[in-house]
This record gives structure tokens, sequence and C-alpha cells, in this order.
């Protein structure tokens, strides 16, 4: 089952996903997104490193939380991608759209 | 012809090959796990690399998502029928419903200049498997057609 849970930070909102983001899971996954972003929050940081798989409706949630924090001049970050949740990135060139770091420490290193 | 029946016509047009894998799966999300925990063992069998493994799971959870959203309008009870074929050379994957007509734009990959949620599933596919062929079976359903060739080594 997928687990999605929220950390506050200082300056940012960690979102850290745990398992599969497909049809089934990634809906869990786009409320919490959406709720972030209802709120406005200024920085929102995905936590990708326990997520082994993710499909096109994985890829187009956390596009839609992009173009969401977009309108409020906000930052959605994206950081620990596995090879294969990369690859699916890459084949969309999304990869060029998201800020992609390597890990929390990096991502969190670019915020003001 | 009642849905056994056309059932029945559906498995045998995807299912010409001897020597294929036949699997049925209901339309529901909560299997494509499953789908996809399958399909990449099959292609371990097959001798598929990781990454030739991922991508072509990849391709079919993507073709299965299709199928529920776009053939069954998101039932969850509809069949879907995966027939899996190893070759020499590589492999066969026939995946089959008996939904609604998926119209050509559902079809055809996108432009990815254009940054939108959605409509990536099948410029997915079409990256990652070497065939892909689509047909509409007339009165009964959808068969999408995968193949991938091994890497020469």
């Amino acid at each position: 089952m997928l687990e999605v849970t929220t950390r506050n930070l200082e300056n940012a909102v960690v979102v850290a996903i745990k398992g599969d983001v497909d049809l089934y899971s990634s809906p869990k996954v786009r409320k919490i997104i959406i709720s972030l972003t209802k709120k406005k929050t200024k920085n929102v940081m995905v936590d990708l490193t326990q997520v082994a798989y993710m499909d096109s409706s994985g890829v187009a949630t956390l596009v839609e939380g992009l173009q969401q924090v977009g309108k409020y001049q906000g930052s959605l970050k994206l950081f620990g991608l596995e090879s294969a949740v990369r690859e699916v990135f890459e084949l969309s060139r999304l990869d060029k759209v998201f800020e992609i770091y390597q890990d929390e420490e990096q991502a969190l290193g670019t915020l003001a | 012809m009642g849905a056994k029946g056309e059932l029945a016509k559906l498995s045998a047009v995807c299912n010409k090959a001897q020597d294929a894998i036949e699997f049925r799966v209901p339309s529901d999300p909560k299997v494509l796990k499953i789908v996809r925990l399958s399909i990449s063992h099959l292609c371990e069998l097959a001798g598929f690399t990781e990454e030739e493994r991922n991508s072509t799971t990849l391709a079919v959870d993507e073709a299965c998502s299709n199928i529920i959203r776009h053939a069954y309008d998101g039932a969850h009870d509809k069949p879907i029928v995966i027939t899996f074929k190893m070759m020499p050379k590589g492999i066969e994957i026939v995946i089959c419903d008996f939904g609604k007509n998926i119209s050509k734009s559902k079809i055809k990959s996108r432009d990815l200049e254009k940054i939108r949620p959605g409509g990536l599933g099948v410029h997915l596919i079409q990256s990652v498997m070497d065939v892909v062929t689509y047909e509409r079976i007339p009165r009964t359903g959808n068969k999408l057609t995968l193949g991938k060739f091994k890497k020469v080594k």
C-alpha cells in the first residue's frame, strides 16, 4: 500500500511517498499535493527515495502540482529519484521541467 | 453474442500462439501491481535485462491503464486479456479488451512541448517498445500488440 506523509520544515513541506505510484495510488498523492497548493504552501519538496515505480498518472499528478505552485510563485522540487522513476521523467522530457535533486539536503540548499 | 461468447472470440483472436502464456485480469487499478510483477517475471524468464524488464513493465502498465480509463470508462469489472509470448529474438505481448473503440486521439503520442498533466501514456509505450500496433476488432474490442527485441550482446 502506498504511504504518503508530510513533514513541516521551517521553510518547506516535505511530502514523502513510499510505494508504487500508479493509476490506483496516484489519487492519494494528488489529494495531499493539491491540499498543500490550496494552502499556497510556498515550497513543496517531494521525497521519492522510496518510490521504485511511477507511471504517467504519477507524473501527471506532479505536473499538476507544479502548475499549481506556479500560480502563486511557489516551488515544487523533487529529490531521491530511483533510476526507473528518473527514466520516466526523462522519457517524458520532464527532467528539464522539474527541479530534481539528489537528496533532501541538496534540495533544501536551493531554498532562499 | 453474449459476453461469454465475445470473450471467447476475443481470447481466440489474442491467443493464436500455442506457446503463449495468457492471463486475464479485471479492469481494476488495484491489480496493476500484480500485472507489473507478472510481466517483470516473464521478462526475466525471457532473458531481458533489468532495464528491459522495467521498460516493458511500464508499457504494459500504461496500456492497461489506458484500457481502464478509455475503453472501459473507469469500470473495474471488465476483462483485460494479456498474452505473453517468448520468441528467440524477443517477446510479443498482446493486450485485449472488449470495451468501446478508443479514438485515435487517445492512442496518439502527444506533443511533449506542451507541459500539462495527462496524455503521456502512449508516448511512454511508443518510446520503450520496438513494435506497437493497435487494431480495432469489429464488434469485439481493442487489440494492442507490443514487441520488444533483446539487445544484441
